[in-house]
């Protein structure tokens, strides 16, 4: 122990370059990264008497809610798929991006106290967010499943079957992952200055819901509105969760290889951009 | 030769005061559109300047200074919390820092959650966190409560696992800041000899800041003391760099006459002191609130006269008075006498009475209804003491309250 391990050499100069990617700080610390993803997963349902089982119940009730409004009274057609998996499909890739959106857009003031104390790379936190909820996003597969295999053997008149393309589910799931931590953390980076942004982001989620393709078709978008749907990454996010699941082809492969590299630059964005600005936050929070 | 294992050169810290706080975005744009109100903002303060230091391995580092001397800006600098606006820090180990205990803590979670979780932002590794987790659960004292929530902790025990998870770091270079001013006498006591056992036998090297002077020079080999973002002084003689940099200027714990100061036939003053309760030589201006400040005046008798009053007047930093009191405030019956020669006068200011905050002590002297000789608040010699921590045992109580005073006073209820 008395021996001084090179490796920890550390370098501390004002502003060093923002391309500067702490990778090995990274896997120093990858023992948070674990402590943090089940501190986050764990307290969430301390004092419930559900538990986990929320995961299971939150995406189910937002479904039946979908079916009432916007399928019964409002009346949106669903392009022949029963409703209930058109939601419940749309809904798993939505809400685990939104719930990473919303946790990673608030990682600088949330984590004020953590970083006024202590150093350790910040990137950790939002990564221990995408990580976390990936354990909510594998329990809502489970339980989409579970719905599929009960409508299907219950009700001959659903048709939809999976394609083969399920194989690439974790891609797809990686994808979104890239997306929402990059949206994140560029949001994150803005509100830590401006806090104004902070009050923005719960309507941008909002807002970015209804121009996505959860409680309406692809297809029912207007011949002029189609350039947004191209260039909103979550339109093939969505869409090829239905293309994997329900064998859907609302969504062209170069689509989605579009939407694929606006959420890489995206993410690229924002990590560096947040961690230029995670330098000297606490200076002026 | 061993090379330093903390270098700092040349390191410069500024503060741009107008966006200290946070700005809103109309704050930026109203900037943007009328230039006349950017000057301002544009103030500027520099934290710290030019500071150059070298520590060899093992040395435990004192670092002291008035608020504001620039001492937190440099813990942050070095434990990476933020980064300098000039100059450069070489550091060849692994830092840890306790800028505060419990970071980090999540009251959802049990006590052994939060061991493994602050231990690894602290940057512990799992295993080592399992290796040790009997030592720190047993260094807490927590043992019977290690499943339990910590939100259902008392804050002694809160704040004991806390430290107990940090003590057990091995990081090269451990960066202290205050820790100490939390947690009861004897936990205290602990900490320090952990961390002495620490440097002592691991070899570790500890910065350490405090305003715990005694602590310092106990533990120190080494002090460096900051004034306005300066290292003032440097080196190997502890005590004495706590006692120049310290006690000079307006903040000094004794008053010695120089000579004809003050004459006049009655009393001649020749030192006012303010001492810690357990030692009668060591002259402190940082006191802890769980003991007591005595403020002892020394002088000689030149002419006995029944209405000879000695005594101090406390004002508060608001250079407000608290009281005064005298050696003749009691029934006429039960004065001590202050016969011709010399005299030592001892007053204890209780503990648990005073608020946290820098006080002023104003010698007292004076004939009953005759004369002055020194007017407190007026012209007299004054020593300063300062209150840090200490307020009160409760769990609902860790922190300055407002008002001038914060005596524990006894409660009775009747139901």
């Amino acid at each position: 122990m008395n021996k001084l391990s090179p490796s920890y050499d550390v370098v501390i100069r004002p502003r060093q370059s923002s391309l500067h990617f702490d990778w090995r700080g990274l896997i120093q610390y990858r023992d948070l990264l674990r402590e943090m993803v089940s501190r986050d997963f764990s307290s969430r349902y301390k004092q419930t008497i559900l538990g986990p089982a929320w995961f299971v119940i939150n995406p189910l009730i937002t479904t039946a809610i979908f079916i009432v409004v916007f399928g019964k009274v409002v009346g949106v057609p669903t392009d022949g798929i029963h409703p209930a998996l058109f939601y419940l499909c749309g809904l798993l890739g939505w809400s685990y991006f939104s719930q990473v959106l919303a946790s990673t857009g608030n990682t600088l003031h949330g984590n004020i106290h953590l970083f006024a104390k202590v150093y350790f790379p910040r990137l950790i936190v939002p990564i221990s967010v995408v990580v976390s909820n990936l354990l909510t996003l594998a329990i809502q597969l489970v339980s989409f499943a579970v719905v599929y295999v009960f409508l299907v053997t219950t009700d001959p008149t659903v048709g939809s079957r999976p394609s083969l393309w399920v194989l690439a589910l974790p891609f797809v799931v990686l994808h979104t992952a890239i997306l929402a931590l990059g949206v994140g953390l560029i949001l994150s980076s803005i509100s830590a200055k401006y806090k104004d942004f902070s009050h923005l982001a719960g309507y941008l989620v909002q807002i970015w819901m209804y121009a996505s393709p959860i409680i309406y078709p692809l297809s029912k978008i207007p011949e002029k509105w189609q350039w947004l749907a191209v260039i909103n990454p979550m339109t093939g996010i969505i869409e090829a969760f239905r293309s994997m699941l329900l064998g859907t082809h609302g969504v062209s492969l170069p689509q989605y290889a579009c939407s694929a590299a606006i959420s890489a630059v995206l993410c690229v964005i924002g990590v560096l951009v947040f961690q230029r600005v995670a330098r000297s936050f606490v200076d002026f929070a | 030769m061993s090379r330093p294992i903390i270098a700092v050169q040349g390191v410069s810290k500024r503060y741009e005061l107008g966006q200290v706080g946070m700005t809103t975005f109309r704050d930026e744009l109203s900037r943007l559109f009328s230039p006349a109100s950017a000057a301002p903002s544009a103030r500027e303060f520099w934290a710290l300047r030019e500071v150059s230091f070298a520590v060899e391995p093992g040395s435990i580092v004192g670092i002291i200074g008035h608020n504001g001397a620039g001492k937190s800006t440099l813990l942050k600098l070095l434990s990476r919390i933020t980064e300098p606006t000039a100059g450069e820090i070489h550091l060849r180990g692994r830092v840890a820092s306790l800028l505060e205990v419990g970071t980090g803590f999540h009251p959802e979670l049990t006590g052994r959650e939060n061991i493994f979780l602050n231990g690894t932002i602290l940057g512990m590794t799992r295993p080592e966190i399992t290796r040790k987790f009997d030592e720190i659960v047993a260094f807490a004292e927590v043992e019977q409560f290690i499943d339990t929530p910590v939100k259902r902790y008392s804050s002694g025990m809160y704040v004991r696992l806390a430290f107990a998870v940090a003590a057990h770091l091995e990081p090269e270079i451990l960066i202290i800041d205050e820790v100490l001013a939390v947690g009861d006498v004897g936990f205290q006591k602990k900490c320090l000899g952990k961390m002495q056992e620490v440097s002592e036998h691991d070899g570790r090297t500890i910065l350490f800041v405090s305003h715990n002077m005694n602590a310092v020079e106990r533990l120190c080999n080494r002090c460096i003391a900051l004034k306005a973002g300066r290292v003032v002084a440097d080196g190997d003689n502890v005590a004495e760099i706590v006692r120049t940099s310290l006690g000079g200027g307006i903040q000094s714990c004794s008053w010695a006459n120089s000579g004809a100061e003050w004459a006049n036939e009655w009393f001649r003053p020749d030192r006012m002191t303010v001492l810690e309760s357990t030692s009668d030589t060591v002259a402190t201006t940082a006191f802890d609130n769980a003991s007591a400040v005595r403020v002892v005046i020394e002088g000689e008798v030149l002419r006995e006269d029944a209405g000879l009053q000695i005594g101090f007047g406390l004002y508060n930093s608001g250079g407000e008075l608290l009281f005064w009191t005298t050696v003749r405030d009691t029934p006429e019956a039960d004065w001590l006498p202050l016969p011709r020669g010399r005299v030592r006068l001892v007053c204890a200011i209780p503990a648990r009475f005073l608020n946290e905050g820098a006080y002023r002590v104003d010698l007292f002297l004076g004939l009953y209804h005759q004369r002055w000789i020194c007017e407190p608040g007026v012209s007299a010699p004054s020593v300063s003491f300062e209150i840090q921590g200490g307020l009160s045992e409760s769990p609902f109580w860790v922190e300055r309250r407002p008002g001038a005073l914060a005596p524990v006073l006894p409660w009775q209820v009747t139901a």
